[in-house]
This record gives C-alpha cells, sequence and structure tokens, in this order.
C-alpha cells in the first residue's frame, strides 16, 4: 500500500516537471532576451529604437531604429495572410465538403507535406521561380520584393490554414446542414451561409495560427525580400524583416555592443507579437470549443 | 359481438400525397417493404411503430433527404399532386421548399431568431426587408413564439429554451410556405410542458398544412393525429383513422404494440 502511494507520487511529479519544462524554458527565454536588450533601453533609450532608421553600421552616426523592420514584417506579413486566408479557406471548405472521399485521401497528406518542407528549400524556389516571374510581371529592376516575400510566406502558411479550418468545418454538427438542406437550401448556399459561419471562430483560429508561423519565418524571406531596411508600404519594394535582421547580422556583431543589444529588442519585439497571435488564438479556439 | 363502428373512409378525403409500392435499401438491407398508402390534405397523419420499424426512413424518402445518404436505393412511386417526386426532372431544392421538415432534435442555426426564420427566404431570393420581417412575424404568430421573442428577435437563438428552439425551427419550416410538414419525433427531447405546447401547436397547423409526424408515444398519436400508420420490420401493418386504431385495431401486431405488450 505504501510502496504504491510512493509510486503514484513518483509519477505525479515526473509529469509535473514534464509539464512544468516547458513554462520554465518560456520564462528563460524572456530572462535571458530581457538581460541582453535592458542595457539598450537604459542607453541609448527607447527612443533610439523608436526612429525611423535602421543604420547599425556606420562611420558617422549608427542608428537603431526598429520602426522599418517592424513595418517590413508587418507588410510581409499581412499580405502573406491576405493572400493565403482566402485560399485556405476555400481549400479547407473544397476538401471538407465538396471532394469526394478519394480526393480527400490524396489531398490531405499532399498539404500536410507542403508543411514540412524546410524554409530554406521553399527559399530556393522563391529565388528561382517566384522572383524572376514577379520582376517578370511588374517590370521591377529586381525581384526581391516584400510581396515575393508574401507570397512564399503564403505558400508556408496555407497548409495550416487549410488543416485547422478543415477541422472546424468537418466538427459543424450534421444537424445545422441538414436543417438548411431541408429548407431547400442547395448544397453550396449551405456551405457558404451555414456551415463556413458556424465554423468561423475555428477559422479566425487557424489563420491566427497561420500568421504566428508567418511572422517568425527566417530563411525564405531572408532569401527573397531584398532586405532593405525602409519604411514602405508597396509590396513592389524590398524590405527588411525582423527575423531577418536578427539572422543576417547576429554573427558579426562585436558581443555586448549597442547593436548586439539592439538585435535583442528587436528579438523581444518579435517575441512578443507572435505570443499575442497566439494568445488570442488560443483564446478564439477556447470559446470555439464552448461554442 | 362487437358491434364494428363503420370507419371514416380514408377514400374521401383530398388524398395529398400517393405513395406507391415504394421499396427501399441502405445498401443491401430492405428498409421498406412496399408501401403503398394516400396521405390525406390537411389531415395530421402519425406514423407509428417500433424502433426501426422504418417510419423515419420512409418519413425522409418524402422530401428526399434519404438522398443525402450514400448508397442507398429506391424503388417504387411518391406522388405529391400526382407528379413523381422521384422523377428524372424533379427539382429538389423546390420539393423541399414544399415538403418542410421539424427534426427529432431541436437544431437552430447558430444565429439570431430574425435570421434563423429569414434564412429559408432569404435563400429562396427574398431581399426586402419589410417583406422578410413580415414572414418572420407570420411564421412566429404561426409556431405561437411570436409573444415570446417578438422583443428580442435579435437575440441569438441558442439563448432559447428547449421547446422554443423546437418551436423556432417549425417557424423556420413555415417560412418558406410549405404544403407539407414532416416532423420527426419533434417533442421527443421536451419536457411534458413543452410538448403539450407543440401538441397544441400541431392542432392549430393541421388548418393549413398536411403534417405527417413520427411519433414513439402513442398517446401523443391518438392525441394530435387523425390518420395513423403502423410500421413494423419495414411493412406498414395497419393504416386507418386514429380512433379506429386506437380502439379497434384488425392486426394482432398493431394490438401488441398500442396496449405495449412490445415495442
Amino acid at each position: 500500500m505504501a510502496k504504491h502511494a510512493w509510486k503514484e507520487k513518483a509519477i505525479r511529479l515526473l509529469l509535473r516537471v514534464s509539464a512544468s519544462t516547458s513554462i520554465l524554458i518560456v520564462i528563460l527565454i524572456f530572462v535571458f532576451l530581457g538581460k541582453e536588450a535592458t542595457p539598450f533601453v537604459v542607453e541609448p533609450g527607447i527612443d533610439e529604437l523608436c526612429s525611423t532608421r535602421w543604420m547599425p553600421v556606420s562611420f558617422q552616426k549608427e542608428s537603431f531604429g526598429i520602426v522599418p523592420l517592424v513595418t517590413g514584417s508587418l507588410l510581409v506579413t499581412g499580405l502573406a495572410t491576405l493572400i493565403s486566408v482566402p485560399f485556405g479557406v476555400c481549400a479547407a471548405v473544397y476538401i471538407a465538403e465538396v471532394a469526394a472521399p478519394w480526393e480527400r485521401e490524396i489531398l490531405k497528406p499532399v498539404i500536410e507535406l507542403l508543411a514540412g518542407i524546410p524554409s530554406v528549400v521553399i527559399g530556393f524556389f522563391g529565388l528561382l521561380v517566384l522572383a524572376p516571374l514577379v520582376k517578370l510581371l511588374f517590370g521591377l529592376p529586381s525581384g526581391l520584393t516584400a510581396l515575393t516575400g508574401a507570397l512564399l510566406l503564403a505558400l508556408m502558411a496555407v497548409p495550416t490554414v487549410i488543416s485547422i479550418s478543415e477541422d472546424a468545418i468537418r466538427s459543424v454538427p450534421e444537424s445545422y446542414k441538414s436543417a438548411s438542406l431541408a429548407l431547400g437550401a442547395s448544397k453550396l448556399q449551405t456551405v457558404w451561409k451555414v456551415t463556413v459561419p458556424a465554423a468561423l471562430s475555428g477559422i479566425i483560429a487557424a489563420v491566427m495560427l497561420g500568421m504566428g508561423r508567418v511572422i517568425g519565418e527566417t530563411m525564405a524571406v531572408m532569401m527573397v525580400t531584398g532586405n532593405a531596411a525602409i519604411i514602405t508600404a508597396s509590396p513592389l519594394e524590398s524590405v527588411r524583416t525582423m527575423t531577418a535582421t536578427i539572422a543576417a547580422e547576429m554573427g558579426e556583431v562585436p558581443f555586448g555592443s549597442d547593436h548586439y543589444r539592439a538585435l535583442f529588442c528587436v528579438g523581444i519585439t518579435l517575441l512578443l507579437a507572435t505570443f499575442t497571435i497566439n494568445m488570442v488564438a488560443q483564446g478564439v479556439l477556447k470559446k470555439h470549443r464552448i461554442g | 359481438m362487437p358491434v364494428v363502428t363503420p370507419e371514416p373512409d380514408l377514400k374521401q378525403l383530398e388524398p395529398k400525397v400517393r405513395v406507391e409500392n415504394l421499396n427501399f435499401w441502405y445498401g443491401a438491407t430492405q428498409a421498406l417493404h412496399g408501401i403503398t398508402m394516400d396521405i390525406p390534405a390537411r389531415q395530421v397523419t402519425a406514423l407509428i411503430g417500433p424502433s426501426g420499424c422504418g417510419k423515419s426512413t420512409f418519413l425522409r424518402t418524402l422530401n428526399r433527404m434519404n438522398d443525402l445518404i450514400d448508397e442507398t436505393r429506391l424503388e417504387g412511386k411518391v406522388l405529391i399532386h400526382e407528379e413523381d417526386i422521384y422523377a428524372d426532372r424533379v427539382d429538389v431544392v423546390a420539393l423541399r421548399k414544399r415538403v418542410g421538415m421539424v427534426f427529432q432534435k431541436s437544431n437552430p442555426f447558430p444565429k439570431t431568431i430574425f435570421d434563423n426564420v429569414a434564412y429559408g427566404p432569404r435563400i429562396h431570393g427574398v431581399r426586402n426587408q419589410e417583406k422578410l420581417a413580415e414572414i418572420v412575424e407570420r411564421s412566429l404568430i404561426r409556431a405561437a413564439l411570436w409573444d415570446e421573442v417578438k422583443d428580442r428577435l435579435h437575440i441569438s437563438a441558442l439563448e432559447l429554451s428547449g421547446g422554443q428552439q423546437q418551436r423556432l425551427c417549425i417557424a423556420r419550416a413555415l417560412a418558406v410556405d410549405p404544403e407539407i410538414l414532416l416532423m420527426d419525433e419533434p417533442a421527443s427531447a421536451l419536457d411534458p410542458r413543452s410538448t403539450a405546447r407543440i401538441e397544441d401547436l400541431i392542432g392549430e397547423l393541421r388548418r393549413l398544412y398536411t403534417i405527417i409526424i413520427v411519433t414513439h408515444n402513442m398517446q401523443q398519436a391518438s392525441r394530435v393525429s387523425n390518420v395513423t400508420a403502423f410500421f413494423y420490420e419495414g411493412r406498414l401493418v395497419e393504416y386507418g383513422p386514429t380512433k379506429r386504431i386506437f380502439t379497434q385495431p384488425r392486426k394482432k401486431q398493431t394490438e401488441d404494440y398500442i396496449t405495449g405488450r412490445f415495442g
């Protein structure tokens, strides 16, 4: 009896440790990022971060304004979302509601395969195929633009959007569909007016998770967006994202310099952004399960 | 010798639905065997019988809801106004507009009360807001729900009680102006008071619609219907005026079932 209780306790402890580890890691990441970044906030100060020029290496005056990086990330992420959401949702509707069983058997694994392609490989595809195409289509001097990055990111977000939206659509009760069909609605009317609205919160969560993937993506964007730290709203210009900046500059920066600390500030900004998106997605998903 | 009361002649009532030698299969399993019956207009016809006897399947052949199930097969004819609803060129959408359905478990959409009732008219092309409001009001009045919800048409239908939800589903079915209303055990998930309200409502609606109701509840069948059909193992065993079926059943199986000896 006593031995049993002891064993029980041990197992419980083991499980608790495993479960807490991930929380601990998140906290540690915040702590260490914060430790490296805070000296920058003290000197040269947060105002420097909010300025509009990112010029970390300069003979005259270095500036560490992360605004162009934030806008660059927002532009690429926003565009990628605009492209991937309609596409992903339509594909999910097709797979969940229209496709014959054998089509579903083929489509689902292929889409999941797409989610597993390393981003560097997708980056190659962007460099070799997408960038020349964008250059040709819009008559640009270079195909390395925000749009190219957004298209690539959309490609990477679509599997997530499809697979989670499809789950949401399939979990809409059959009784809603029967009710609609029995009122004389066609199959497509039922899909757009009943099934998709009923699955909406799940679809929104899917979109949020897709965005979370997109905003944190580094390799592919670095390869195809041109990496010019300018503030622009035009998808046909070159931009530099937060992730690409960290990846490109971290290797060569002198340890402990302002530049080094500024990169950590960028990292924290990025972390907060993905954190927020994930929290919102979790919230929406939770509501979805209760409703 | 008991005196046999003269039976009100079903044949004198105007038939709304004529079913001729209907057979139905789920895959290799035959669920309905040679059903032939005329269902009278503007009456309440109850379909009774033990679970799995085919009464719900039969109900669902009348608006072709069984089409949605894979690997089903049907033989025979179902005529509504002498028109075979299984003929090649029949528009299923138009058919379902004429033959409304209320399900066993109330299934309002996760939309507002107004949008639930307006759903049918909207998909059939009614865009005018005044017209929609008028249809919604009329349908809710007919479903005896208007007084309870008229001040809160724009709250979610899911906030209503179970009985109210089922009446909302009835209102939603009425909003497309059907001629026939199919009800698949509409009160089986409700408490006695809500059940009584639904039964009263069926009594009211009989004047306007042809109602066909599947029920497990024998008292309910005897209370709400004028005509009763007893199904057993996919066959129509006995069919006649409700009063006669319940007082002088002619078949032993019918008698055993309504007296509660099986089922």
